[in-house]
């Protein structure tokens, strides 16, 4: 039980030879190499740019996947309408923003209070009447899938899918020692960093954290010692609904225009961030994240931005068979 | 009789559309290509306990390696059809190999992203699938037989259709449908098909009888993703122009609602959801609703998407399913 990695048919006979620390140095030779052999291809400006152009898409990513790695981890929930809960909260922050005037953040904010609402309320009335009927694994995938087709479509139905545009400054640019960085990416970062720290500093120090990682490890175990599971996953539910709006409204501003299809178009890449760090661990879906991005930017050197794609979700591929509990996890992990 | 006489004097589009012959003709075709497509889904889903999404990627390059053999390399149709099989099933061997091992819902995620690269590689890889313009013309003797056997409908039955292959189309696409429906059908009875079973129920129970549930499992992906080549041949066929854009993931989860509506275990269940789905998706356009194009494509995946939960919701063994049958993992 738990999330240890069910290892079946032919693999489990897998020599133990290839330990942690093998696979960590090989890792880390592989990573050095390719530098080097980047920077000796490329020049160093272009590689700087390329790793910081990685890093900032990382970011992006490691905010999309902090909710979908909570759920994940701690309901153990597949849960594909999370990149159109980022689309939700997306539209919401740029309607109120452009309907009402309000300023971008307060939008933001209010995106945020939508897709909590909308987790809360798919908590309240659909997953926990199906946990009481155990349901399983295949059946509440597909319920995620039908509510990412439901959710996305309503706001095309809605809105048109036409692009709308964010109103924030895109054009104003940082550069330090020759690199460039888009101001409001800057901004961005900062503040996607500052929320995983949040989510991170919540799980391990408080009294809700700690609650979350006793459901992650082991529900039953934590219903008897007394927890109120039923809150736990409600709270859990509301956390995750809120960062995926934050995630939303912040990588629209980052983009500078969103689509009905913004959130569900980056849903796998967010999938492989959460899987390369270990599920459950917002410190994995950041290190998942800045592994994914800086692949994905160092990809596009030599093969152009037209493989970013393949070559992110072939990194997942390679990690999962040769290393499915992911680069921070352990065998049982929250 | 009013009511009667208001419908004959004044027909609403919508009425006279589910009258119409090639309304039933498109209807027919989608589903046979879905219930195909659906086919391997079952075989995987519903009979081995393999959580299959990477479908579509199958699909794509059943149809792709089709097309590019005839196209590209000048072979003829039918050695291109048994080549592109032989390539499909390769693929899918290829994929299960690393992969089976894995558990279920990383095994769907690892799935689903393959068919994305598959997807994206068809997309850039222009030398070869043409990328965004796509492929044209590898139909030209799909194209003979069909106009000739066009003309005999017409002659001996009096029926044709608007566009002359469709109908052939349909023929050639419901009798693939039913053949591949009895012949999996039939295997589920045979021992293979009772190990299979024995392995979706429990896998360490199968392997104490000395089975190898690796092995069964490899044959069960192998098929399906043959199964995906001969959706992947009549989607080509349907469409003319084969680009890399029809193989979208959604292929994969409409194949999903097929085969949750039908019911997990049951063959004749895919054909019989296939049916059920593309009436009610290909009613919605002509129904004469006030909406733009582009509001009711969106209408049709929120009914997908309801059909999909409500059956999970409501009765996870599907309209036609065996509650024994079910198996969804726990």
């Amino acid at each position: 039980m738990g999330i240890d990695v069910a290892q079946r048919g032919l693999g489990s006979q897998r020599p133990p030879t290839f330990t942690v620390a093998r696979a960590t140095a090989l890792a880390v030779i592989v990573v050095l190499a390719t530098a080097v052999w980047l920077i000796a291809a490329d020049g160093p400006q272009a590689w700087a740019q390329s790793s910081v152009n990685g890093l900032v898409s990382g970011s992006y990513y490691a905010l999309g996947a902090v909710g979908l790695t909570l759920v994940y981890g701690i309901l153990r929930l597949v849960n594909f309408a999370h990149g159109d809960m980022l689309t939700l909260g997306a539209y919401v922050a740029v309607g109120l923003t452009t309907g009402l005037g309000t300023p971008y953040p307060v939008g933001v904010a209010g995106g945020v209070l939508a897709t909590a609402a909308v987790g809360l309320f798919l908590e309240q009335r659909l997953f926990r009447p199906m946990r009481t009927r155990r349901a399983g694994t295949l059946q509440l995938i597909l319920i995620t899938i039908g509510l990412a087709f439901l959710i996305r479509n309503a706001i095309q139905f809605a809105v048109g899918s036409s692009p709308r545009a964010v109103a924030v400054d895109v054009t104003s640019t940082i550069e330090i020692a020759g690199i460039r960085i888009g101001t409001t990416e800057a901004i961005v970062v900062v503040v996607g960093l500052a929320a995983i720290a949040a989510v991170a500093a919540l799980l391990r120090w408080t009294t809700l954290g700690k609650q979350m990682r006793a459901l992650a490890d082991d529900l039953q175990l934590a219903e008897a010692t007394g927890i109120d599971t039923d809150r736990i996953i409600t709270c859990t539910w509301l956390l995750a609904g809120g960062l995926a709006g934050l995630a939303g409204g912040l990588l629209a501003a980052a983009a500078g225009a969103i689509t009905p299809v913004t959130g569900s178009f980056i849903l796998l890449n967010l999938f492989a961030a959460v899987i390369l760090g270990g599920i459950g661990d917002p410190r994995g879906a950041l290190l998942g994240g800045l592994a994914l991005g800086v692949v994905q930017e160092w990809s596009t050197l030599e093969l152009g931005s037209r493989w970013k794609l393949a070559v992110g979700f072939a990194l997942l591929i390679l990690v999962l068979v040769a290393r499915p509990q992911g680069i921070l996890g352990k065998a049982r992990t929250i | 009789m009013t009511a009667l006489a208001a419908l004959t004097v004044a027909p609403s589009g919508a009425l006279q559309a589910f009258v119409s012959p090639d309304f039933w003709i498109g209807v027919g075709v989608l589903a046979a290509i879905y219930g195909v497509f659906t086919l391997g889904l079952q075989l995987n889903v519903g009979n081995t306990g393999i959580v299959n999404f990477g479908q579509a990627g199958f699909m794509a390059i059943g149809a792709f390696s089709m097309a590019i053999l005839v196209v590209k390399l000048g072979w003829p149709f039918g050695i291109a059809l048994a080549a592109a099989t032989a390539i499909t099933v390769l693929a899918g061997v290829l994929v299960a190999l690393p992969t089976l091992r894995l558990r279920e819902d990383y095994f769907a995620i690892v799935t689903l992203a393959l068919a994305e690269i598959i997807r994206y590689t068809a997309q850039n890889a222009r030398g070869l699938t043409g990328g965004n313009q796509g492929l044209l013309g590898f139909d030209g003797a799909w194209v003979n037989v069909a106009s000739g056997v066009a003309d005999d409908l017409d002659r001996l039955a009096g029926l044709r259709s608007g566009r002359p292959d469709l109908l052939p189309l349909l023929v050639v696409a419901w009798t693939l449908l039913l053949v591949l429906a009895a012949w999996l059908s039939a295997l589920q009875r045979t021992p293979w098909g009772r190990v299979l079973r024995a392995i979706r129920e429990d896998e360490d129970a199968a392997r104490a009888l000395g089975k190898n549930p690796f092995a069964y499992k490899l044959q069960s992906v192998a098929i399906a993703a043959a199964m995906g080549g001969f959706a992947g041949y009549l989607l080509a066929l349907q469409l003319i122009h084969l680009s890399a854009d029809s193989f979208q993931p959604q292929f994969t989860f409409i194949g999903y609602t097929i085969l949750v509506l039908g019911g997990l275990g049951s063959y004749a269940g895919v054909v019989g959801g296939s049916v059920v789905i593309w009436a009610l998706l290909e009613a919605t356009r002509f129904v004469d609703l006030p909406l733009s194009d582009e509001r009711i494509a969106a209408l049709r995946f929120m009914l997908i998407g309801t059909i999909l939960i409500a059956v999970m919701v409501v009765r996870p063994h599907g309209l036609f399913g065996k509650r024994e049958e079910m198996h969804l993992g726990s």
